[in-house]
């Protein structure tokens, strides 16, 4: 299978044990990933809280590369990217007007007509069947919480990806590869996104949180899908112990981590030795 | 001082794209709304405030600034107004005309050199990103433990190979910055 | 010779400040073949209607036009009016220079040259207009009420008290509907059962109603007076006329753990059960799904132990059919489902209040049955996960209803009352707990209704906040409601025992078939549709078929009374007279002409189109023609339109009249 990449800022900053992952885990399942070359930057939060245009002008390009270059379906492992680019691609193939306006901005054709996949659904793509199939290991030590966080379920009508008040994609891919998702009530209770470093309280108390929901349910691990999210609650989680006095002790995984041990990959391939919260 | 005489309910609702006087104050987005116990206005009475033009106090808010932009707010409105949208709308407003709130100021200075960022190099430099925050951020509100923040977090990602002195560049820079002139001309 | 009379009229200044009407008047006055052309300020009142019959004696007038409003306002009073003299009532029409000129436009010049236009071309249709005569039919003075409910057995009761049969179809094994199973109701706190079941028992002995339970309507013909009802019988398995409701076979059933319909899944029943103890009839019916007998062939257990050997497990469905005059429909309603499970993709369920997840986040009408004296709990307040007593209980107003993106965007109308109902029913039951409602407004504009809520929060401490609810989850055994107070603008947080939703009335399941059976429309949302909002509430399009209660719109039980009560009422109406007219403007074939393709037949929304023979003394066959079967067509001229052969036109608006008015224009 041969997709498009859209890696986005924060796999090639500070979360590039997430991209590790995710092409650990793809060459393994046959997938190959074929990077937008020149690609830019999503915009993130700070583009549609500042500027509606740019909101859309930014991912646009992006959208112009990839059907410049051929691609047809596009993985953006991080959801503010994907939730960007699926949101610019729709806007733009309803409005003829803002397609002609777009395509003078970003100064490239842009019909919106690229698929823009997120980690779970290139999973499902491959399909459960194939990855148990490739499967080495089973995954029953593990207990995790499924944390999906704001951006990939929200907004339904844009995503129309799993239920966004109870999803479930991401139990049914690791229940079937042997491990023991917990339900839990925090699936998509934000963490605090991209405040890390503008209003830490906030992410402090959004992710204490979560942790906590998950730990209260019997979850030995969390899963996350997304890098702002692993960030808040995986490189922080000291801040956390220290803030409210407590051990939280839980490991973040990223899915590809999880998928990864299961089709035999370990720990370094993956670069799940870069976390901050180790196995113990 | 009102510096938003001009701005009106309409402007609000162009650039959020949804129209405000579907809302009838249910409250909902405000019960989901994560950052709701700590806002000074709440969400559905920055709706309130737009639907009846008091934009000026709107745009002032400090929660607007402190929303977290989980969306929410707009995927549970029963008549789906886009909430989160009308907030996007306001802090586009109000930063562009310096009207937001003081005690936000550190996340507007974020959001705003994350964008000048990204305008320079097309992609965003970490490293670069945070030196500007703190500097801009510490001539905001002169608060020294800001120019600390997280500094022993510095080698523990050296450590983990997360931690890149010099960020990506994009080869066409030159596009990327007409973009952000024509999107930001107006 | 024709003499057309016109009359014009100002109706005080609405027509008369944008047209000149003493003009038009003068205009039309100038045509030939029209013998006057008056006008006069009211022609509709008295003086007026006065001058039109004086003319229509004075001049011979063979044909009438008034120039004024709608015809739906008062062509049947000027036609009165010419018959009163003995001219022929279908040769009076009405041009509207009302609605459709002087209210829409604002210039006068042009105005009352189109008025002119306007009353020219009806001149011209009434040229051509021929003397006509109403339909009669005969009426069978058999009354179909169906559904069993507040509503249906009130309609049936006035029907039948009036010495008119009634045939009483109920799809439930018992009649009583959704208020047999209610605790007590607002504003007056009445035991719904007790008020009710005296009703039930006259029903089920009323010599005047013949009561079909656990049956369907199957299929609807005819028309106005004359309808042909089939009936599905659906299969009890016990024979009626055997069985006593003695009990021992119910008893004595091994299958359990069924859910009980009646009690909305709060209780259980066996597999051959009556649905609550006062059910009319009192005789049981068996579940062919959860019967061991009839799903695997073992057991058997009720049939050895009847005494009169009333049970058949050989029973099937029987057709019946029914002659009936009238059909008074009062199918009632159902909630709202906030479970995954939509009818329609507009329509999603709330899973941020745990879709059916949560065992002790229930409906409304399952908290009814909880607090019901006779209900699975015997009245005792327990939440179903593990039958404790709640100490705090939250009631949701507008779920499903008032809400655009998920549900129906109209107001369900007795939430409100209901909800401070069940805060005091509460409260009476567990003094020391604390009810909670989160609500957007309070509707309760029925007589004693606003001192009714304001009852529930002054005396009897209900605590109210204005606001949704956004999210409930449940940790450690309590249910965490997260919503706001708007009013005081903050989020209001409350750890519930027990959390109850009043969902929004909708249409009961399979009402969009049967209105389809009966011809009559309903809405997007499946309420039956009415005549006219205000003025025919309880008619519908379909002549002889009647809506009342809930099927036509949320409403209360006074409500349903009052509308049952009128469509009696209509019902009477149409039994008092010994026959039924109908308007003759319908379709008429030309026989000699019709090419017998049967176009039309296909075409006509309302099968009022047959197929007939036409056959020589001698029994030969001499041609085949279509036939309008003039009480059911509807005068809608789709036939018109489709015969290939122009053998088909419509009485009152044939072709060559409305050739006649667009060539007047012209």
């Amino acid at each position: 299978m041969d997709i498009g990449y859209y890696p986005g800022c924060a796999l090639h900053g500070s979360s590039n044990d997430y991209e590790m992952s995710v092409r650990a885990c793809l060459e393994v399942l046959g997938v190959q990933l074929r990077e937008v070359d020149d690609w830019i930057c999503c915009g993130a939060t700070a583009a549609h809280s500042l500027n509606q245009k740019l909101a859309v002008a930014l991912p646009a390009r992006n959208l112009a590369l990839a059907e410049c270059q051929g691609m047809q379906d596009l993985l953006a492992p991080c959801p503010m990217c994907s939730m960007e680019l699926i949101k610019a691609n729709q806007a733009i193939s309803a409005d003829a007007k803002l397609k002609k306006e777009m395509a003078e901005i970003v100064e490239l054709k842009v019909e919106g007509k690229v698929s823009v996949l997120n980690l779970i659904q290139i999973f499902q793509q491959v399909g459960l069947d194939r990855i148990k199939e490739l499967a080495v290991k089973s995954l029953d030590e593990f207990k995790p919480a499924c944390y999906y966080g704001c951006l990939l379920t929200r907004p339904p009508e844009a995503l129309q990806f799993d239920d966004c008040e109870q999803p479930s994609s991401m139990e049914t891919l690791l229940e079937g590869l042997g491990a023991a998702p917990i339900d839990w009530n925090y699936k998509t209770e934000c963490c605090g996104a991209g405040m890390t470093m503008s209003n830490e309280d906030t992410v402090l108390d959004l992710s204490h949180k979560i942790l906590t929901n998950a730990a209260d349910h019997g979850a030995n691990c969390l899963v996350v899908a997304c890098p702002m999210c692993h960030v808040n609650l995986d490189m922080k989680q000291a801040d956390i112990d220290r803030r409210y006095n407590v051990q939280h002790d839980m490991v973040v995984y990223y899915l590809s981590d999880l998928v990864g041990f299961a089709l035999g990959l370990d720990e370094q391939r993956l670069g799940v030795n870069r976390h901050f919260v180790a196995k113990h | 001082m009102d510096m938003l005489t001009d701005v009106t309910t309409n402007t609000l609702e162009e650039l959020a794209h949804t129209k405000v006087q579907d809302c009838y104050q249910c409250g909902k987005c405000s019960a989901g709304c994560p950052m709701a116990e700590r806002m000074d206005i709440l969400p559905h009475q920055l709706v309130r405030l737009v639907q009846s033009g008091f934009i000026d106090k709107a745009a002032k808010a400090e929660s607007i600034w402190q929303c977290v932009s989980c969306l929410t707010c707009s995927t549970r409105c029963p008549k789906s107004v886009n909430c989160a949208g009308v907030l996007d709308a306001l802090r586009q407003v109000s930063a562009e005309r310096q009207a937001t709130s003081p005690a936000q100021h550190r996340t507007v200075v974020f959001q705003k050199v994350f964008l000048d960022n990204i305008r320079r190099y097309g992609r965003l430099n970490e490293l670069e990103l945070i030196g500007f925050f703190k500097t801009k951020g510490f001539f905001k509100d002169l608060s020294i433990p800001l120019l600390f923040k997280d500094s022993l977090l510095g080698p523990k990602m050296m450590k983990r190979h997360k931690f890149h002195l010099r960020g990506e560049r994009v080869k066409d820079r030159g596009v990327v910055n007409r973009i952000f002139e024509r999107c930001m001309a107006s | 010779m024709a003499r057309i009379g016109v009359f014009t009229c100002w109706c005080g200044e609405n027509i008369a400040r944008n047209v000149d009407v003493e003009k038009v008047a003068e205009a039309i006055g100038k045509l030939p073949h029209v013998r006057c052309s008056v006008a006069y300020k009211y022609m509709c009142s008295d003086p007026g209607q006065a001058i039109m019959r004086e003319k229509i004696v004075s001049e011979g007038l063979t044909g009438v036009v008034v120039a004024s409003c709608s015809p739906h306002m008062h062509l049947k009073t000027f036609r009165k009016a010419a018959e009163s003299e003995g001219l022929n009532p279908y040769v009076v029409e009405m041009a509207n220079i009302r609605e459709h000129c002087s209210w829409v436009h604002h210039n006068k010049e042009d105005a009352t040259r189109k008025a002119i236009d306007l009353v020219r071309m009806s001149v011209a249709k009434v040229l051509r207009n021929h003397a006509l005569d109403p339909i009669r039919v005969p009426v069978t003075k058999r009354a179909l009420v169906i559904g069993g409910g507040v509503a249906g057995i009130q309609a049936a009761l006035d029907i039948a008290d009036a010495g008119h049969e009634v045939v009483l179809v109920e799809r439930d094994p018992s009649i009583g509907g959704k208020m047999a199973g209610l605790s007590e109701t607002f504003p007056t706190l009445d035991c719904s059962q007790c008020i009710l079941t005296p009703r039930m028992v006259d029903v089920g002995q009323h010599p005047n109603i013949k009561l079909h339970t656990y049956s369907e309507v199957e299929a609807v013909d005819g028309y106005l007076g004359n309808f042909k009802v089939t009936i599905r019988k659906k299969a009890r398995y016990v024979d009626m006329d055997k069985c006593t409701g003695c009990g021992i076979c119910w008893n004595a059933c091994p299958s359990k753990k069924n859910l009980s319909e009646f009690d909305f899944g709060m209780g259980t029943r066996k597999a051959i059960y009556v649905p609550f103890p006062q059910a009319v009839p009192a005789r049981p019916v068996i579940d062919a799904n959860a019967c061991i007998k009839l799903t695997k062939d073992k057991c058997g257990l009720c049939e050895k132990k009847c005494p009169a050997g009333a049970i058949n497990f050989d029973d099937q469905d029987e057709l019946i059919t029914e002659e009936i005059g009238a059909v008074v429909v009062a199918t009632g309603y159902k909630l709202y489902d906030i479970g995954k499970e939509q009818q329609n993709d507009k329509l999603a369920g709330y899973g941020e209040y745990g879709y059916g997840k949560y065992k002790d986040v229930i409906d409304s009408l399952q908290f009814e049955r909880i607090v019901s004296a006779s209900g699975p709990t015997v009245g005792e307040i327990q939440r179903p996960s593990d039958g404790k007593e709640p100490k705090s209980v939250v009631f949701i107003s507008c779920v499903g209803s008032r809400d655009n993106a998920k549900g129906v965007s109209y107001c369900s109308k007795i939430c409100c009352m209901y909800n401070a109902k069940h805060t005091m029913l509460y409260k009476h039951k567990v003094h020391d707990g604390q009810a909670h409602v989160f609500y957007m407004d309070i509707r309760a504009g029925g007589k004693n209704y606003d001192e009714f809520v304001r009852r529930a929060i002054e005396q009897d401490g209900a605590q109210y906040h204005r606001g949704r609810v956004s999210k409930i989850t449940e940790e450690n055994g309590k249910l965490i409601v997260r919503g706001v107070d708007t009013l005081a603008g903050v989020p209001v947080t409350v750890e519930a025992d027990l959390v109850v939703l009043a969902a929004a009335m909708r249409p009961a399941d399979g009402v969009e078939q049967l209105a389809q059976k009966l011809n009559v429309g309903y809405d997007e949302f499946g309420f039956l549709s009415e005549s006219h909002p205000k003025l025919r509430p309880i008619e519908t399009n379909a002549a002889g078929v009647f809506v009342c209660g809930a099927c036509q719109g949320p409403k209360d039980i006074p409500e349903s009374v009052a509308q049952a009560s009128a469509a009696a009422g209509k019902v009477m109406m149409m039994f008092s007279r010994k026959e039924l007219t109908r308007e003759p403007e319908v379709a008429c074939v030309n026989e000699q002409n019709c090419a017998a393709c049967f176009a039309c037949a296909r075409a006509c929304p309302f099968n009022a189109i047959e197929q007939a023979e036409i056959r020589d003394r001698n029994g030969n066959l001499v041609k085949r023609t279509a036939r309008v079967n003039p009480g059911l067509c509807m005068g809608c001229g789709t036939c018109v339109a489709i015969c290939p052969s122009k053998s088909v036109d419509l009485e009152g608006f044939t072709e060559q009249q409305i050739y006649a008015q667009v060539e007047s224009l012209v």
